[in-house]
């Protein structure tokens, strides 16, 4: 019998296994491949925080390059990637638009006072239905738009130092100079 | 009667629970229907292997509440599965649909298959074996014998 046979199955067990390999530690199973890059932001219509009687629509976010940022008080990791987008704001000039999402917006306001505010201004989607638009699955996530209003990156989890330097910031150089 | 009372307890808490995940009443119970069929071949976007029906995630009952403001707004089957596609990725489909970019989902099943029916082929599970010839036979006789 042809020796070189019998090592088939193991053969096989190894490229299976380093499949289930990569899968399993690769790339994080939690995080989804974003559907909504290169696709425009949708459009919304809902209240600004702090702001009674103001409502914001698309049209707000069109012209400027802008970072949106999908937050809420129950969410400790939004707090935790709370100081790396205020500096990310100031350091860049970029314009920082919050979602304050399923939230309570008295408490979203004490917030901001307590922890600083670096967001132009904040859009309250109390029920999630706006985050489903956007397919937010949990906060905090990020989308970096671009003057025309279209999705270029998406981050799920804390914006950090690492992202930044990883990720955001080269997404954003990506863009060009601001116009 | 506290026995009966407590049966009758455990007897509906089922429906209960049921309800809880239902939560809505559609006036038209085919729609009910196509809603409980949608919801169980769509999967929860923040849990691993859950569907939408069975998951008790915040984003699971945001998602539901969307299916059944779809539905009653007159969206197809499809129209439901296309618009949280669009928004959550394939990921959220239990079926996918064939496309250049997933086909290894689809082929390896088959092709595992058909190496497994290959490799019991050439084990010999379907293969007649040939009859003993006399000198086999003749040892088998022998061996029994020496058996003490």
């Amino acid at each position: 019998m042809n020796r070189a046979r019998l090592f088939i199955p193991v053969a096989l067990f190894v490229v299976l296994a380093s499949f289930l390999y990569l899968g399993f530690t690769l790339r994080d199973p939690h995080e989804l491949p974003s559907a909504l890059i290169d696709k425009p932001f949708p459009d919304f219509d809902l209240p600004i925080l702090g702001r009674p009687g103001e409502r914001a629509s698309l049209e707000d976010l069109v012209g400027e390059r802008r970072l949106v940022n999908v937050w809420a008080t129950w969410c400790p990791t939004c707090l935790a990637e709370h100081a790396e987008l205020g500096r990310i704001a100031e350091e860049t000039g970029i314009s920082l638009v919050g979602i304050n999402y399923k939230d309570d917006p008295h408490a979203a306001s004490q917030w901001l006072t307590r922890h600083g505010d670096p967001y132009d201004f904040n859009i309250v989607d109390v029920a999630g239905d706006f985050g489903v638009e956007l397919g937010v699955y949990g906060a905090p996530e990020t989308f970096l738009l671009d003057a025309d209003g279209i999705i270029r990156y998406k981050r799920v989890g804390d914006v950090n130092e690492g992202i930044w330097r990883e990720e955001l910031q080269p997404a954003m150089a990506a863009l060009g100079p601001p116009p | 009667m506290m026995l009966r009372i407590c049966t009758l307890l455990i007897a509906t808490s089922g429906l209960l629970g049921a309800s809880a995940i239902d939560g809505f009443d559609f006036s038209d119970p085919d729609l009910a229907d196509r809603y409980r069929e949608l919801l169980a071949e769509l999967r929860c976007p923040k849990c691993l292997n859950e569907s939408l029906a069975s998951s008790g995630a915040p984003i699971a009952r945001d998602l539901r509440r969307t299916v059944r403001r779809l539905l009653e707004d007159g969206a197809t089957d499809d129209d439901v599965r296309v618009h949280l596609q669009e928004r959550y990725g394939d990921f959220v489909l239990y079926d996918p649909e064939f496309r250049m970019t997933n086909w290894p989902l689809w082929a390896i099943p088959p092709l595992l298959l058909l190496v497994a029916i290959v490799v019991v082929g050439r084990v010999g599970l379907f293969r007649r074996r040939a009859p003993l010839d006399d000198r086999e036979r003749e040892r088998i006789a022998r061996l029994l014998e020496d058996d003490p």
